[in-house]
């Protein structure tokens, strides 16, 4: 989640769904909440209750929509037109919170004189490099030496500091642009600009909720970036009712960041080395850790994480193992691998909680690679698309693949649920919470515990008894879990490791007593840790955390446990003013207690628990005591939220509007068509329309629906579930469906380059067309839950999304393309390859 | 009593209202529902029903059509077009269930005694003594208790809502309240829910939202289910006067008496008129 982990320093949602209940105002925006996250949507609700303003930003009137006060239509892809657009509004009509601004970002902060905006390069930043498509951010580093230390102009007026950058960034973002890019007319901009900036200031917050509806785009980050940006201009971080409330796709989501699923990411966020960059470990924390805030320390945990790993293997004179970590030689991401499973260089693969021939990207692609490996393992609760796509896909129903061709060995292992094995989930609001097992697994099905366990086992077994160098690592992992009488590890001992713990022994012990917290970690081999910011969970005594059930105070202390350190609102120390006094007695969370000399308050300071609101660092000082006392951003090198992020995004240190890959318009924000270090993923198997194609002139979006699970495996397969939404349908406008001849309840076919997909049409007003750019744009929506298998089935939504990767995580674009829709089925037998080749040579249609 | 209460909340708490012989309803409450029909499903897995069949129905989210013997609770989707062009569409969702009517057409039409009512007041089937007639299915105003076609369990015999009696034997609250995220459902003892109802409208009405009433017909007595609705109960298909047929029988069984009197007068009459 680099566009929080930029912003404010860490990626996870700063404010958990109870404390939406202290908002003035809520704006969801890039999330349909009440149908992905009915149970947080609650919150909602009783805030709403209470007098806040609900507010959805959304292409499609939906059940969120039907709650709120305010409903705002936008084109999809433009939300940082949008955003932008409040952004100067609060600028331009100083209407941000100046104290919050001043003392708790780095407004005032000068950026490097090399540096040259969108506004002065056509839509582009200072350091492009056309040929390789990428940036060079030098240009874009704050002036003077010291990151910790940036020269700053208090009274915001120098016209390279970064309040003045932004305001000249964003002043083309005018209503006018907003009304022309987005479709939303200045009245209803006006009604949102004044609901938010009247829940801003010392006695008022505005919270954001934002899900995949910002993420899966082609400049995803960006668009978090911008409504981050807002959120600090309005002084709503790290405050009650105020944050940015990243509501994650499902049951640990977050954890799969956290401890994570990723190919670039170590637990807690630490990077995977490169292959050639990161040669020794010094090099690797060279580039880590920081010399101000809480990345300093990031050796003890470097190091730790490493003692986890290999145990007694890990040491002073090998660089702790780094070198058996394997590294990133190229992109590696979910469609890297898939690409080159379609090219025939990937032999295997393990497929555990996903199931790609519904869910993945460009999904006839997936299925298609699939076709093309040696060996497939799925792990499912039922037998997924994923595992029969070998005698049942659409492909090889329309004999585009044949079963007795495919190579392919596939592998079901049967999965236990949830209630079938016990661990931890970590949600929304990074809090953890610990589940028992509730009954036995039916048969033969396992834990994914007992799976890795049994598998890594196994390797090992083989490693210790092989030759080849590149076993070494194997064969240096510290596999010491006890094992239950299930043949499972004890998820105690896991739990016990992700904690950490002292390295030397016990009694005949496997290791020391844990530590109890983060700050207990060290660089010399003393501490082994599995996942630094979940340290804590459990502690020396012996308490898991994770599954205290007895909530006190205001913020449920007791039950579960948040990383890090249980602080429940992240940054919560913005919620006093620079001199630690909260901003006012309707909003305190967390204060300076000046006769105990320690910060007090509703949730677990985010702050060193000490450190006076007059702390100034003295020279020469590096991590937490190189930040000053009113610097709440602890984990940022200055202390500060970074409104401008000069390191560490691919695609520029401010948001711009650049439109989605396949767009019905051109830019009319700037000459840049498109997020120019997008990764395009150019191959002929992968075809996109150009923006404008009038073969693709209406916009598509796709959704959740509350009733069905994502891919459809847990859904699809039960009654209950699969009646209430039994088939697949496209969601469009009376007007629309008047132009085409399309019945409501009738059948239509929706085509992009890469697919076809037939699904029922659900005319309603909810859908709309708007009014950009001088003509109308239809815009359609459709949910993804279907498959070949299950009580219900149908085609695949995913059949029709792109690959393409956002340039800083290389997510999909499945909120914004274009597509042509047709009234009727599509052919029933016609190869789709076939059906894409007649539909590319089609007299033009004329645009509606 | 707010959303949030959390485990202080009524829909939370364990219960002795089968004990005690409290009288419960529900009051549902469409402005607070967010449409996710999480009492369909929690209802479904509490009773065990068999699914009702997938079929699309087109109307807006709505598949599961209409309150029957396999559905005891049923999320009503209105869809309605803006008033003016730049107005947002209307989209307001009900969850509908049994009425559990003062006066019961199904009850008072059982000639089995399948159907009784209650020590909390509710109307309760007993498959065991049913024997699929059907006379309650025509007797019931809204359309709710219907006889569950095979081959299912269950099949042959009439079914609706229990007010999960079995649970609430138990202290436990009915499984669709339990589960609704925003409280849109609450059970409670019957009195408290009516005051709760009205203080619910007045709290509308002060925010200025006209046409807000309590749908608790009089023409069977009162319900146990009661709703709020915004403008025309008719917009969530409530009538407005349900009538059980018994509500006629003391007029269909007098003006028949009436007629046959007349008749034997009449004819009489006509005898002695006509007599040599």
């Amino acid at each position: 989640m680099p566009g929080l982990g930029t912003t404010l320093g860490r990626g996870g949602a700063t404010t958990a769904p109870q404390d939406l209940l202290r908002a003035d105002c809520i704006l969801i925006q890039g999330s349909s909440m009440a149908e992905a996250h009915p149970v947080a949507f609650r919150w909602v609700v009783a805030a709403k209750e209470r007098g806040a303003t609900v507010i959805h930003v959304d292409p499609r009137f939906s059940r969120t929509s039907a709650l709120a006060d305010l409903w705002i239509p936008l084109r999809a892809g433009t939300d940082i037109v949008l955003l932008g657009g409040l952004i100067r509004h609060v600028l331009e009509h100083e209407l941000y919170f100046r104290e919050y601004v001043l003392a708790f970002t780095n407004a005032s902060v000068l950026v490097g004189e090399h540096f040259r905006d969108t506004e002065d390069l056509a839509g582009l930043f200072s350091g492009y490099d056309p040929e390789q498509g990428a940036y060079d951010g030098a240009s874009w580093r704050f002036a003077g030496d010291d990151p910790a230390r940036p020269e700053r102009d208090e009274t915001l007026t120098d016209p390279r500091c970064v309040l003045q950058l932004l305001r000249r960034h964003f002043q083309r973002y005018t209503p006018e642009l907003v009304r022309d890019v987005c479709g939303v007319p200045p009245e209803l901009f006006a009604q949102l600009a004044r609901a938010l900036t009247d829940a801003s200031g010392p006695d008022k917050t505005a919270a954001l909720c934002y899900a995949v509806g910002w993420t899966q785009h082609s400049k995803g980050v960006q668009i978090i970036r911008a409504g981050a940006i807002l959120q600090l201009l309005l002084g709503n971080v790290g405050r009650p009712g105020g944050g940015i409330l990243a509501l994650r796709g499902h049951a640990s989501i977050q954890g799969s960041t956290d401890i994570p699923t990723l190919y670039d990411l170590l637990p807690g966020y630490l990077p995977m080395p490169k292959a050639g960059v990161h040669t020794s470990l010094d090099q690797y924390l060279g580039a880590v850790r920081s010399r101000g805030g809480g990345w300093h320390d990031a050796d003890g945990y470097v190091v730790s994480l490493l003692k986890a790993y290999y145990g007694g293997r890990a040491r002073a004179d090998n660089d702790w193992g780094f070198d058996f970590l394997p590294r990133i030689t190229r992109d590696h991401s979910h469609f890297g691998y898939f690409m080159e499973m379609m090219d025939g260089k990937v032999e295997g693969l393990f497929v555990m909680g996903q199931n790609p021939a519904v869910g993945g990207q460009h999904a006839r692609f997936e299925r298609t690679a699939l076709s093309r490996l040696k060996w497939l393992v799925v792990r499912d609760l039922v037998e997924v698309e994923t595992a029969s796509f070998w005698y049942d896909s659409p492909e090889v129903r329309r004999g585009e693949l044949h079963t007795t061709e495919i190579g392919t060995e596939v592998f079901l292992m049967p999965a236990a649920g949830h209630a079938e094995k016990a661990g931890t989930f970590t949600n929304t609001q990074r809090l953890l919470q610990f589940r028992d097992k509730a009954v036995e697994p039916p048969g033969d099905a396992k834990s994914e515990l007992w799976f890795v366990h049994q598998l890594a086992r196994r390797l090992k077994e083989m490693a210790d008894v092989s030759a080849r160098s590149e076993d070494e690592p194997l064969r240096a992992l510290d596999w010491w879990y006890p094992e239950n009488e299930h043949g499972e590890p004890e998820v105690h001992a896991v739990l016990a490791e992700i904690n950490g713990y002292h390295t030397e022994p016990d009694d005949g012990a496997h290791h020391g007593p844990q530590v109890a917290g983060f700050a207990d970690l060290r660089a010399d081999g003393s501490t082994a840790c599995g996942c630094w910011i979940y340290s804590g969970v459990l502690g020396p005594d012996g308490v898991n955390r994770a599954r205290q059930r007895a909530p006190e105070g205001a913020y449920f202390h007791g039950w579960g446990y948040a990383w890090p350190a249980d602080r429940r609102i992240l940054y919560n120390r913005a919620s006093a003013r620079p001199d630690g006094a909260p901003w006012s007695e309707a909003k305190k969370l967390v204060w300076w207690d000046h006769e105990r000399r320690r910060w007090t308050g509703l949730d677990v300071p985010d702050f060193v628990a000490d450190k006076a609101p007059d702390y100034r660092p003295p020279p020469g000082a590096v991590g937490l005591a190189a930040l000053r006392g009113d610097a709440p951003f602890v984990m940022q090198a200055d202390g500060l939220s970074q409104l401008f992020v000069a390191k560490g995004l691919a695609d520029g240190p401010l948001p711009s509007h650049y439109e989605a890959i396949e767009s019905p318009v051109d830019n009319s924000v700037y000459e840049q068509q498109k997020n120019p270090v997008a990764r395009l993923h150019v191959r002929p198997d992968n075809p996109l329309a150009e923006p404008g194609d009038p073969r693709f002139p209406i916009v598509l979006t796709t959704y959740r629906l509350t009733e069905h699970h994502t891919a459809g495996g847990m859904s699809r397969f039960l009654t209950h579930l699969a009646e209430l939404m039994p088939e697949l349908f496209v969601e469009l406008s009376p007007e629309l469906a008047t132009s085409l001849g399309i019945e409501h309840g009738g059948v239509a076919t929706v085509v992009t380059p890469r697919g076809a997909v037939q699904a029922r049409a659900l005319v309603t007003a909810r859908m709309r067309p708007l009014f950009v750019a001088g003509r109308w744009v239809h815009q359609v929506a459709m949910p993804f839950h279907w498959g070949g298998r299950g009580h219900v089935t149908g085609d695949v939504t995913n059949d029709l999304i792109p690959l393409l990767g956002e340039p800083n995580v290389g997510i999909h674009e499945a909120k914004a393309l274009c597509c042509a829709l047709f009234p009727g089925p599509r052919p029933p037998d016609a190869s789709i390859p076939r059906y894409l080749a007649a539909m590319a040579v089609r007299p033009t249609p004329e645009r509606v | 009593m707010a959303i949030g209460d959390g485990l202080a909340s009524n829909n939370q708490r364990r219960h002795l209202y089968v004990e005690q012989q409290v009288t419960v309803g529900f009051f549902t409450d469409p402005t607070l529902c967010i449409g996710c029909k999480a009492c369909e499903v929690a209802c479904k897995e509490h009773n065990a029903l068999p699914h009702d069949g997938f079929v699309f129905t087109a109307m807006s989210y709505d598949n599961t059509g209409a309150l029957g013997a396999s559905s005891y609770r049923h999320v009503k989707f209105v869809e309605e077009t803006a008033l003016a062009p730049d107005a947002p569409p209307g989209f307001l969702f009900l969850s509908d269930v049994c009425k559990h009517c003062e006066r019961a057409g199904c009850l008072e039409a059982c000639p089995t005694g399948a159907i009784v009512r209650t020590e909390v007041g509710g109307v309760f089937v007993q498959d065991d003594i049913c024997n699929g007639c059907g006379y309650c299915v025509v007797s019931c105003p809204f359309g709710v208790i219907d006889r569950r076609q095979g081959p299912v369990p269950g099949a042959g015999g009439a079914h609706k809502c229990t007010f999960c009696y079995d649970r609430q034997k138990d202290g436990l609250v009915p499984a669709c309240a339990k589960t609704c995220p925003t409280e849109s459902i609450q059970f409670g003892p019957l009195s408290e829910l009516r005051e709760r109802a009205e203080a619910r409208r007045q709290t509308l009405l002060d925010r200025g939202i006209a046409g807000v009433s309590v749908y608790d017909p009089s023409s069977v007595g009162g319900i146990h289910a009661l709703f709020l609705t915004v403008g025309d109960g008719a917009r969530f298909g409530l009538p407005s006067s349900p009538e059980v047929p018994t509500t006629h029988l003391r007029a269909a069984w007098s003006s028949a008496l009436l007629t046959s009197l007349f008749a034997i007068v009449a004819s009489a009459l006509a005898f002695w008129g006509a007599g040599p």
